[in-house]
């Protein structure tokens, strides 16, 4: 077993590098120039072929792509072209307001899920089971940017119950866990919540709904086990699927969140994304992208792992 | 002195309701078995046979079954009892083992822990003790390296091996009331001979009462004290064991026998029953086997035969049944 950890720990390194590829490939497809976003209209070519050749954006992209990885490696995420400061302090900021966010709504959603998934597994057929199952597809059907918006309007604009931006009193981005503090973590963590709950609640009813019609659980009838001892076998058995699914969801929050951080003014990686996106900032772009991408591969290492550690059925070797 | 016995039934009729039909299963039963004996219960594919036997545990699925009629078990009054009580008893007082045990078993539990918490549920003992208890249990139903085993997986473990362990779960508390629904079917000839003979070991070292479920006659003749056959939802024929496979009545019976091969066949051609069984959505007014039967006459469509007791122990629903004795 230890050995399979370790073996799959060193498969990160090729993982990694496609992803690091992948990024540097996309952001330099994408149309768009950063340095004629920068300069004047009207600017002579020498002055941009020499700014150009400053921000070493005339090299072939092998190099660049080599040059960029060396100074990654050493911790060295490199310059914001827009703002001119370095990107990894401000990187490392957003990362923590979004891991905030994206562990409140997810936490959020998945206890809702299992909840409802769970009660809607039991009572598969019956009227709680359509309401459930209901709430849930809307859930994933509805945008979660219009839902974030239309809260907004609701209890900030209408009711003037919770505030609308932002992550803090006065726009401050250093976080405390108190309430003038969580009364913005609301609504955004609120509406980040609905489409997790809806995945795993669909999930989760299917898998319950699915164990409850198997022979061991005629079994365990049979034996003359009470309620408890049943739901944890059904616990058990459904665990290692619902694990994967909510781990897989956590990855997809942390990335994902950029309509509900903009939405919201939340300052957290979804937003600079944003920001760096409209603007060409290159060396953000692909910073982001790539903590982001590392993120999604560690997450989905830890899921594989904990899956094994709790399914027999899967080979340790 | 008149023994309590231990499974009694009269007139039990089940069916399964559902939107589109109502199947009557079972139609009319009438069971009895004491302590310490084997009933064989033999018929084929929807005879009933299964849900008969479920229907002694109140085990067939609750929200579609409809029951009806008397029916006790080891003193319990099962149509009127409590969830508790039948809780209670389940694992305790009567215990089943399925057919197929790689589904009748949770993948991912060990069998160790599976046959432990029967216990603890029961006997109120804790961990520890129902892990040791469980290691005696395995070697009781003679499982080579039991204590290996005991943190073994149901998907680790060969059919035969399953099966004695879902037989280890299954007399851990040491019921009065064994049931058995086709355990051997779904193994290896050399297997199935082993299983039966641990199960005979069993039954007569904890002294239980069995009702086994079977399709197969050499199952039967192998295990039993007595026979039910059942055809259609209904007892056909009673007896003992050899009474009924030497000079089976019922006109099944004796079609099933000739079907079969056995020593008294040797040298002979097999028969077969002409058509198959009847759709129990929608019962027949006479006799259920009337439509395949060589004896056929009109008293057997209109209503369904009693039954006729021609011997000491002996039961057969049929009006032909002498006969059909002396064919």
């Amino acid at each position: 077993m230890l050995y399979y950890i370790f073996r799959r720990i060193i498969y990160i390194i090729p993982i990694s590098l496609a992803v690091s590829l992948v990024c540097f490939m996309l952001v330099h497809i994408a149309p768009g120039d950063p340095i004629d976003a920068m300069v004047q209209p009207d600017t002579p070519q020498e002055v941009i072929d020499r700014v150009r050749a400053e921000y070493g954006l005339d090299r072939p992209l092998p190099v660049q792509f080599g040059v960029w990885l060396a100074k990654v490696a050493q911790g060295d995420f490199g310059t914001s072209l827009i703002k001119g400061r370095p990107v990894l302090p401000d990187l490392v900021s957003a990362s923590g307001a979004t891991f905030i966010l994206a562990c409140t709504g997810g936490l959020l959603g998945f206890v809702l899920g299992c909840v409802f998934g769970g009660l809607a597994g039991v009572y598969r057929g019956t009227w709680i089971d359509r309401i459930l199952l209901g709430t849930a597809v809307a859930g994933v059907s509805v945008p979660h940017y219009w839902l974030g918006m239309v809260m907004v309007i609701i209890f900030s604009v209408n009711m003037n119950l919770l505030p609308a931006m932002g992550a803090g009193p006065g726009g401050s981005t250093e976080w405390a866990w108190d309430w003038a503090h969580i009364r913005y973590l609301i609504l955004p963590s609120l509406t980040l919540a609905v489409i997790p709950a809806g995945i795993v609640t669909r999930t989760v009813r299917g898998l319950v709904s699915d164990i409850m019609s198997q022979d061991y659980i005629t079994t365990l009838r049979g034996k003359g086990m009470r309620r408890r001892g049943i739901v944890w076998h059904v616990v058990k058995n459904a665990a290692p699927t619902v694990l994967a699914v909510i781990g897989l969801q956590l990855a997809n929050l942390m990335g994902g969140s950029i309509l509900v951080e903009t939405v919201f003014a939340w300052p957290g990686t979804g937003m600079m994304l944003n920001t760096a996106i409209f603007q060409r900032d290159i060396p953000v772009l692909q910073a982001t992208t790539l903590v982001l991408a590392l993120f999604f591969v560690v997450l989905n290492l830890l899921v594989d792992l904990v899956q094994t550690a709790i399914d027999p059925r899967i080979s340790r070797r | 002195m008149a023994v309590q016995p231990l499974v009694r039934a009269r007139d039990l009729h089940v069916s399964f309701v559902s939107r589109d039909s109502t199947v009557k299963a079972v139609n009319g039963i009438d069971l009895d078995l004491v302590e310490g004996e084997v009933l064989c219960i033999l018929g084929e594919s929807g005879s009933g046979k299964s849900v008969t036997l479920r229907a002694l545990m109140q085990l067939n699925p609750k929200g579609k079954t409809v029951m009806s009629g008397e029916l006790n078990v080891a003193g319990n009054d099962m149509m009127t009892i409590s969830d508790a009580k039948l809780s209670a008893m389940r694992g305790k007082v009567v215990s089943m083992i399925f057919q197929e045990p790689m589904t009748a078993l949770d993948p991912v539990f060990t069998i160790g822990q599976q046959i432990g918490e029967t216990l603890m549920r029961h006997e109120g003992i804790g961990y520890r003790e129902a892990e040791k208890k469980a290691l005696d249990l395995l070697e009781l139903v003679q499982i080579p390296s039991a204590k290996r085993r005991l943190g073994a997986y149901p998907h680790e473990l060969s059919g035969g091996l399953r099966q004695r362990a879902m037989i280890a779960m299954a007399i851990s508390c040491r019921p009065k009331l064994l049931l058995a629904d086709e355990p051997t079917t779904a193994l290896d000839a050399t297997v199935q001979i082993q299983i039966l003979l641990l199960l005979r070991r069993l039954q007569q070292e904890l002294g239980m009462g069995v009702v086994f479920v079977t399709h197969d006659l050499g199952v039967a003749g192998e295990i039993a004290d007595r026979i039910a056959v059942m055809y259609a939802g209904r007892m056909v024929e009673l007896g003992s064991v050899t009474d009924v496979m030497a000079k089976p009545l019922h006109p099944y019976a004796q079609g099933l026998m000739g079907a079969t091969v056995h020593a008294g066949n040797r040298g002979k051609r097999l028969t077969t029953i002409p058509g198959s069984p009847p759709d129990l959505r929608f019962p027949i007014p006479g006799c259920a086997f009337a439509p395949r039967c060589q004896y056929v006459g009109d008293a057997c469509r209109e209503h369904v035969p009693d039954f006729r007791y021609p011997a000491e122990g002996r039961a057969v629903r049929c009006v032909k049944a002498e006969e059909v004795a002396a064919a």
